[in-house]
């Protein structure tokens, strides 16, 4: 079979070299630029199934992602719905002079990138842990239970998700507020959700226990990908079960963990808004709001669009500067990249 | 020396099984509490003390879940959008990744580009808002398919399959006189079923779980879905507590039953079909998820 498959491989390059060769002896200068046109258009011919195949992706991507940067002319403008882009009246950089000096703006950016990181350093360091942990287990089927378990609130909606974190830390014989009064570390039940400080902390533990199990995935990957000879040389040197997963498998991760963790710095601010908005209410306001929530209130609610659109702007501008900076920051440490 | 070593990965052992042991209980127990609490008798529950199992155990609020018609029709609403939305998502991505992983594709190249630049550069919420709304599409069914109908991260994973397949498949094919659709659907989808499953899985959970459109694009009561009727509940009873405006709950279902139970009710509602399925399609998913990953 595989031999077959080689011998059709060749004969088609071989095929096809010998075309390309009379092709360049029959092109003249003069016969060159319309021979080319000729080629274009019979593969255009040949492949214009595929290229219908492309047509519904092509469409969404433009609708969905390229046309809509047009919109951030009203950045730009005192954007008024009855007017449109076409009439409304320009005013220069105004709308970003005021942002910048907008102090609920620092505010609400504080807050984006303050939760992307706690996320992101959870998250990065959760994931290499369980993998190790996970990857120490001998019984087949108990590694495999434990696994299932751990992907299930990845597949659930952050709206249960919250519905979850409501229930868990409620006053009202939350499961959290019975320990801790049981403990004695608390005299009467906390309402953990009406407390600003808790709720950086509140939002970080809810992403941390949904993603868990499932950012385990790549690592235990990698890991079933190291070199068993390593294992059994430190087996001859008498190393234990801890010893190696410290002094073989952690170092065998770090490859990837390294191009991952920089990888992700460049999405530190292009986070959504959804977590924060369900997790959130009045009380918190101060540490729950995100950009784009603030973009949202901005635009819906006061009808100033052309300022939500400045902040929306502002987050995906400096989003694109962090993953190209990141790009190359991961390039110079000689990794690769996905640019 | 080597019973020392012994004694220590055996301790490590029960160790990191214990470890283990709790991380899956303490995955495994809100949902399990959320289930007792659903079938719990609302009054019942307000006194606390439910754990595990039921006290008084009763179908009350799954029934008057169903009797009522708002929900019911969130429900069915919601079960239509997973159906259509990913029937259109998986063909029309498995056509752009079949596409983009034939070699000799004229438009491979700059298609790709615009997908990758596409990952990084977004408009951004407003933006995307006025243009859907500039479309028509606010208030109509459409706006929860048509978007996100094909997904950047969806077509890499299916593209990076397709590039593994022996180059010899679709020249054989060719050579048969197989035209693309008959190449694409009866030699290469036929053994890209894990892929198909992986991708079948990701965007069928993410129609069933998504509410910002709803949230954003739909307001009228036709349109609801189940997760967004969930979620106004949800917020309803957080704004309750904290005092916000708007806490006069209109919702007549409240009258029968506490927030509380209805709000777990629900959650095993949205979350028991998803339950179901994903076990099944464990293995599928994991190697592709992490063949994509290597890939890129």
């Amino acid at each position: 079979m595989n031999r077959r498959r080689k011998s059709i491989r060749t004969i088609t390059n071989e095929e096809g070299i010998h075309i390309e060769q009379t092709a360049k002896a029959i092109k003249t200068d003069a016969g060159l630029k319309n021979n080319l046109r000729k080629k274009k258009w019979k593969t255009f011919a040949q492949q214009y199934q595929l290229i219908l195949m492309s047509v519904p992706f092509v469409g969404i991507l433009a609708l969905f992602s390229y046309l809509p940067l047009w919109g951030w002319i009203m950045a730009f403008q005192k954007y008024s719905i009855g007017r449109g882009i076409f009439g409304s009246e320009f005013v220069g950089f105004d709308q970003f002079v005021k942002l910048f000096n907008d102090d609920w703006f620092y505010t609400v950016l504080r807050n984006t990138l303050a939760m992307s990181l706690m996320h992101l350093i959870t998250s990065f360091a959760g994931a290499i842990g369980l993998a190790l942990l996970l990857n120490e287990v001998r019984s087949r089927l108990f590694k495999r239970t434990i696994q299932t378990i751990t992907y299930i609130p990845h597949f659930v909606s952050w709206v249960v998700i919250a519905s979850i974190v409501t229930l868990v830390l409620s006053p009202d014989f939350g499961p959290l507020n019975e320990l801790l009064i049981w403990l004695g570390i608390v005299d009467e039940p906390v309402f953990f959700l009406s407390k600003e400080k808790w709720f950086w902390v509140i939002h970080t533990m809810a992403g941390f226990w949904k993603e868990l199990g499932w950012s385990t995935i790549i690592y235990l990957a990698v890991l079933a990908g190291v070199d068993p000879a390593l294992y059994e040389a430190a087996d001859v040197d008498g190393a234990g079960r801890f010893r190696k997963m410290i002094h073989i498998s952690l170092p065998g991760l770090m490859p990837t963990a390294s191009i991952l963790l920089i990888l992700n710095t460049g999405y530190l601010i292009a986070t959504g808004y959804e977590s924060q908005m369900l997790l959130g209410n009045n009380l918190v306001m101060e540490y729950s709001q995100v950009l784009d929530l603030y973009a949202l209130n901005y635009s819906m609610q006061i009808g100033d669009y052309s300022y939500g659109v400045a902040i929306s702007m502002f987050k995906s501008v400096v989003s694109i500067v962090l993953v190209l900076l990141v790009n190359s920051w991961a390039k110079r440490v000689g990794q690769s990249t996905v640019l | 020396m080597r019973s020392r070593t012994k004694v220590g990965d055996g301790l490590f052992n029960v160790f990191n099984n214990t470890l283990l042991l709790l991380l899956g209980i303490a995955t495994l127990y809100p949902f399990l509490n959320l289930l007792a609490v659903s079938l719990n008798q609302s009054l019942d529950t307000m006194r606390g003390g439910i754990y595990l199992w039921p006290r008084e155990f009763t179908l009350d609020n799954y029934r008057l879940i169903f009797s009522n018609d708002r929900l019911f029709d969130s429900a069915a609403l919601s079960v239509l959008r997973t159906l259509i939305g990913t029937g259109l998502s998986v063909i029309c991505t498995i056509m752009v990744a079949y596409a983009l992983s034939r070699r000799e594709y004229m438009l491979r190249k700059s298609l790709n580009a615009i997908i990758v630049v596409s990952m990084y550069v977004n408009g951004g919420i407003i933006p995307i808002y006025l243009m859907i709304k500039n479309l028509g599409l606010t208030n109509t069914f459409a706006v929860y398919i048509i978007p996100g109908l094909i997904g950047a991260f969806n077509v890499m994973i299916m593209r990076s399959y397709f590039d593994q397949l022996p180059d010899g498949l679709v020249e054989s094919a060719k050579l048969d006189g197989a035209n693309e659709w008959q190449t694409l659907f009866r030699v290469v989808m036929p053994i890209s079923l894990p892929v198909i499953a992986t991708i079948t899985l990701f965007i069928s959970v993410g129609h069933w779980n998504s509410w910002t459109d709803n949230f954003l694009y739909n307001s009228k009561e036709s349109l609801t879905l189940l997760q967004y009727q969930l979620m106004q509940i949800l917020m309803q009873t957080t704004e309750q507590v904290s005092g916000g405006i708007g806490s006069g709950t209109d919702d007549a279902i409240l009258n029968f039953t506490t927030p509380q139970s209805i709000r777990a009710t629900m959650s095993m509602v949205v979350t028991l079909p998803i339950l179901f399925v994903y076990p099944f399609l464990q293995k599928y998913f994991i190697k592709g998820m992490t063949l994509g990953a290597m890939k890129e």
